[in-house]
C-alpha cells in the first residue's frame, strides 16, 4: 500500500510539474542510459534550467499560453 | 446476440442524452420562475460527455481515421526534452493549463447582459461542434507532421503567401490580446489600493521564487511554489489592512493611465529580464492558481447551488445593451470567444503538446476533451455572472456616458430598465468587498471576482470573508494576464522580429541586441498604444476592444479551420469535410457580418466609421459631445475610430485571402486522383 502511495506521489508529482511544461527528470535519465549511453545526462539542475529555458525563453514566436 | 449488446452498451449514454436534454429543457424553457445554477451545469456536463462520447469518436475514427499504431513524433524524435511521449492525463493537465487563461472567464461575463440563456447554448453547441473540432484537427494535422507549427502548416500545404498572411494574422491578434487583457487590468486596479498592492506584491513573491529555484535550491519547484501561494495569501490580507489604512491607501492608488504607463513600462521591462527570476517562477504560481481556483469553483457551485438571479433573456438581445453594443447575430458569438470557440488554441494544438503525444489516439481525448474542459470554465463563468444582483452586473459593467457617475443616478438608470437596485444596496455591496466603488468595472474581471466571492465565501469558513475572497479573484486574474502580457510581449517581439526581417533581413537575428530592442520595443508600443487609447477613450475602452479581439480571436479559428477542410480534401476525405467547413462557414459569416458591421452600421454606437463621422462633424462645428469634455477627449474619440476601423478592414483582409487560398488549393486537390497532403510517411511503433 505504502508503494501504492508511493507511486501515486510520484504521479502526483510529474502531473504537477507537466502543468508548468517541466517534464520528468528521471524520464530523461533512463532515456539518455538507454539511447545515448556514451553520453553522461545532465544534472537536475542543468536539465531544469534548459528545459525553464527553453519554455520560456524559446524565441520560435510560440506563445506558452493562451488568452 | 452481438446486435444486443451494443444495443446495451449505448443505452447508459441515451439515458445521459435525455438527462441533457431535460436539464436544457429546464433552462431554456421555464420562465418567471428562479432556475438553479445546477440545471446549467447538469446540461452542459451531460451534453458534453455524449459529444465525446459519439461525435469526437466519429472525427477520430471515420474524418481522421487515428492510427494507434503510427509513431507519434514524441516517440520517434524523443530526446527526453522536447519530444516525450507522456502519460495522457499528465498531458491532458499540460495542456488544459496551456489553453485555459482569461478569455473564457471573461467572455461568459460580458454575454450576460442579454441574460444566461443565449451565451450557455452557444457555449455548448460552439465547442461541441466548432471548438473542440478546431482543436482536436489541429492537433492532428501537427502530429502528423512532426509537431510543426501553425504558420509553417499553412504555409506547406497551402503555400508561401497564405502562410504569411497567416502569421501576420497571427501578430495583428496577439497585439489586440495584449491591450485587452492589459485594459481588463487596468479596469479591476484603477482605484482599487488594495488589488494594486497585492498585484505588486507579486512581482517580489515570484522573484523570491526565482532566486530560490536558480541558487538555493534549484529546480525544487514544489516547496517554494507552496511558499509563493501562502505569501501571496499573505499578501492579499496585507492588502486589506493596506487599504484601511489612511496613511497607505493613498500610496496604492493610482488612475487608469497611471497604471496604463505603469503596465507600458512593466510590459518593456519584464520582457527582456531573464527568464528565471520573474517570467517563470510568476507562471508557476498563476498556473498552480488557476488551476486550483477551477476546481474550488467547481467544487463550491456544487456545494452552494445557487440560483441564477439574471434573467433568462433581457431586452438587450436586440442589441441596445449598455455593456456592449449590437444584436445577437453576429455580436454574441464574437463576445462569447474563448469558451466556444479560440483560434488561439492552434497555436497551442500546434505548439508543445503533438512533440507530447505518446500515441496519435490520445489527440482525441487531449484535443477534443481539452476544449469541452476549457467550455466547461466558461459556463462556471456565466453561472457566477449570472448569481450576482442584475442591477449590480449591469452598475459594475456600463460606461459611465450610460448610466451616470454616482449611486444614485446609475441606480435609478439601471431601476428603469427594469432591474431594481437601490443606491444602498451598491453602496453595502462595494463595501462588502472592500472596495470604495463598483461603478464603471466593466471588463468582466471584477463582476467575475463579485460571483467567485459569493460562492466561495459561502463555502469556506470566516466571517465577513467576501473582500478577502474578492481581492484573491482579482489577483488569480490579474496574475495571468500579466503572465501573458509578459509572455506575449516576448513571443511576438519573436513574430515580429520574424515578419520585418523578411524586408530588413538584419532584423531578423534574434542574437542582436539592436533587433531585439526594436522588436521589444515595437510589440510594446504597438499594444501599449492601443491599451492607451481604450484607457482614455471616454465611451470606454473595453466597449470596442474586446468586440474586435473577439472578431480577430473567432477569425483565426476560422483560419485553422480552413486549414483543416483544405488538409482533409487532399487527403481524398473530402466526403468528410463538412466536419471543418460547416464550422468554418459558421465563423466566416460571423465574423465579416460582425465587421462589416463595426465598419459601416449607421448607427454611431455600433458603426466605427460612423461614430468618426459624427464626431469629425460636430468637431468641425465647434460642437463637443459627451461623453468628451473637450476638443482633445473628441480627437481620442475620432482617432481611435478611425484605428478600429483600419484594424477590422485588416482582419477582413486576411481572412478573405486565407479563404481565396483555400477554395483555390481546396478545389486544386479535388482534380488530382491520389492524395497531395504532405504528411511525414507513417512509422509504425517500434517494438519496446
Amino acid at each position: 500500500m505504502f508503494n501504492d502511495l508511493g507511486r501515486m506521489g510520484k504521479y502526483l508529482g510529474q502531473a504537477a510539474r507537466m502543468l508548468v511544461g517541466m517534464p520528468d527528470y528521471d524520464t530523461y535519465v533512463a532515456h539518455m542510459r538507454e539511447r545515448h549511453p556514451d553520453q553522461a545526462p545532465m544534472t537536475y539542475e542543468a536539465f531544469f534550467r534548459e528545459r525553464q529555458e527553453a519554455r520560456y525563453g524559446g524565441g520560435k514566436g510560440r506563445p506558452i499560453r493562451c488568452c | 446476440m452481438n446486435h444486443n449488446n451494443s444495443l446495451l452498451r449505448h443505452l447508459p449514454w441515451a439515458v445521459l442524452a435525455i438527462v441533457g436534454a431535460c436539464a436544457l429543457g429546464v433552462v431554456a424553457l421555464r420562465r418567471g420562475e428562479v432556475i438553479n445554477a445546477l440545471w446549467i451545469v447538469v446540461a452542459a456536463v451531460a451534453l458534453y460527455l455524449v459529444a465525446y462520447r459519439y461525435y469526437s469518436l466519429f472525427i477520430a475514427n471515420r474524418v481522421m481515421q487515428l492510427d494507434p499504431a503510427r509513431a507519434t513524433p514524441a516517440v520517434l524524435n524523443n530526446d527526453g526534452l522536447d519530444y516525450v511521449p507522456t502519460n495522457k492525463h499528465i498531458l491532458f493537465g499540460h495542456h488544459f493549463a496551456a489553453i485555459a487563461g482569461a478569455g473564457p472567464l471573461v467572455g461568459p461575463v460580458l454575454a450576460a447582459q442579454m441574460g444566461y440563456l443565449p451565451g450557455t447554448l452557444w457555449l455548448i453547441a460552439g465547442v461541441v461542434l466548432a471548438g473542440a473540432v478546431q482543436d482536436f484537427m489541429v492537433l492532428f494535422i501537427s502530429t502528423r507532421r512532426n509537431g510543426r507549427s501553425l504558420g509553417e502548416l499553412v504555409r506547406e500545404e497551402m503555400g508561401q503567401v497564405p502562410g504569411t498572411i497567416a502569421l501576420f494574422g497571427a501578430f495583428l491578434i496577439m497585439i489586440i490580446i495584449l491591450a485587452v487583457l492589459a485594459l481588463i487590468v487596468v479596469k479591476a486596479l484603477a482605484a482599487s489600493p488594495w488589488g494594486m498592492f497585492t498585484v505588486l506584491a507579486t512581482i517580489p513573491i515570484a522573484m523570491l521564487m526565482g532566486v530560490y529555484m536558480r541558487y538555493i535550491r534549484p529546480g525544487r519547484i514544489g516547496e517554494i511554489s507552496v511558499v509563493g501561494l501562502v505569501l501571496l495569501l499573505g499578501s492579499i490580507w496585507l492588502g486589506g489592512q493596506v487599504a484601511a489604512s489612511p496613511e497607505w491607501a493613498p500610496a496604492f492608488t493610482f488612475t487608469g493611465t497611471q497604471i496604463t504607463w505603469m503596465l507600458i513600462g512593466y510590459g518593456a521591462v519584464a520582457s527582456v529580464l531573464p527568464v528565471w527570476l520573474l517570467l517563470a517562477p510568476r507562471d508557476y504560481l498563476s498556473t498552480f492558481l488557476k488551476i486550483g481556483t477551477i476546481i474550488a469553483l467547481a467544487i463550491g457551485i456544487l456545494i452552494v447551488m445557487p440560483d441564477l438571479k439574471m434573467p433568462a433573456l433581457t431586452q438587450f438581445v436586440d442589441g441596445s445593451g449598455p455593456v456592449w453594443k449590437g444584436g445577437l447575430f453576429p455580436f454574441l458569438f464574437i463576445t462569447i470567444a474563448c469558451g466556444a470557440v479560440s483560434g488561439f488554441h492552434a497555436l497551442i494544438s500546434s505548439g508543445t503538446t503533438p512533440k507530447l503525444l505518446a500515441n496519435e489516439a490520445h489527440a482525441r481525448y487531449i484535443g477534443y476533451g481539452g476544449m469541452l474542459m476549457e467550455s466547461f470554465v466558461a459556463i462556471m463563468a456565466m453561472v457566477a455572472a449570472s448569481v450576482i444582483e442584475p442591477g449590480v452586473y449591469f452598475a459594475m459593467n456600463s460606461p459611465p456616458a450610460v448610466v451616470g457617475t454616482d449611486v444614485q443616478a446609475v441606480a435609478s438608470t439601471i431601476s428603469s430598465w427594469g432591474f431594481a437596485i437601490s443606491p444602498e444596496v451598491l453602496e453595502s455591496t462595494a463595501r462588502d468587498i472592500g472596495e470604495t466603488t463598483l461603478l464603471a468595472r466593466a471588463g468582466g474581471a471584477p463582476t467575475l471576482a463579485v460571483g467567485i466571492a459569493q460562492i466561495l465565501h459561502s463555502v469556506l469558513p470566516g466571517e465577513n470573508t467576501m473582500a478577502f475572497w474578492y481581492h484573491f479573484a482579482i489577483l488569480f486574474e490579474a496574475l495571468f494576464i500579466l503572465t501573458a502580457v509578459d509572455a506575449g510581449t516576448r513571443a511576438g517581439r519573436f513574430m515580429l522580429q520574424d515578419l520585418l526581417g523578411n524586408f530588413v533581413p538584419a532584423l531578423k537575428r534574434t542574437d542582436s541586441w539592436g533587433a531585439n530592442l526594436v522588436g521589444t520595443l515595437g510589440c510594446v508600443a504597438l499594444w501599449g498604444w492601443l491599451l492607451y487609447q481604450g484607457v482614455v477613450d471616454p465611451l470606454g475602452g473595453i466597449n470596442t476592444l474586446w468586440p474586435l479581439f473577439g472578431i480577430s480571436n473567432q477569425m483565426l479559428a476560422g483560419i485553422a479551420l480552413m486549414l483543416g477542410t483544405v488538409v482533409l480534401i487532399k487527403m481524398k476525405r473530402q466526403r468528410y469535410a463538412w466536419v471543418t467547413i460547416v464550422p468554418a462557414a459558421w465563423l466566416l459569416v460571423c465574423t465579416t457580418t460582425a465587421g462589416l458591421i463595426k465598419l459601416f452600421d449607421p448607427n454611431p454606437a455600433v458603426g466605427f466609421v460612423a461614430l468618426a463621422r459624427k464626431y469629425s462633424d460636430a468637431l468641425a462645428a465647434g460642437q463637443i459631445l459627451a461623453p468628451a469634455k473637450d476638443a482633445e477627449q473628441m480627437q481620442h474619440v475620432i482617432f481611435n475610430a478611425w484605428t478600429n476601423s483600419a484594424l477590422t478592414v485588416l482582419f477582413l483582409l486576411v481572412v478573405l485571402s486565407v479563404l481565396f487560398y483555400s477554395i483555390k488549393v481546396g478545389r486544386a486537390a479535388l482534380r488530382e486522383p491520389a492524395r497531395t497532403d504532405r504528411e511525414t510517411p507513417f512509422q509504425p511503433i517500434p517494438a519496446a
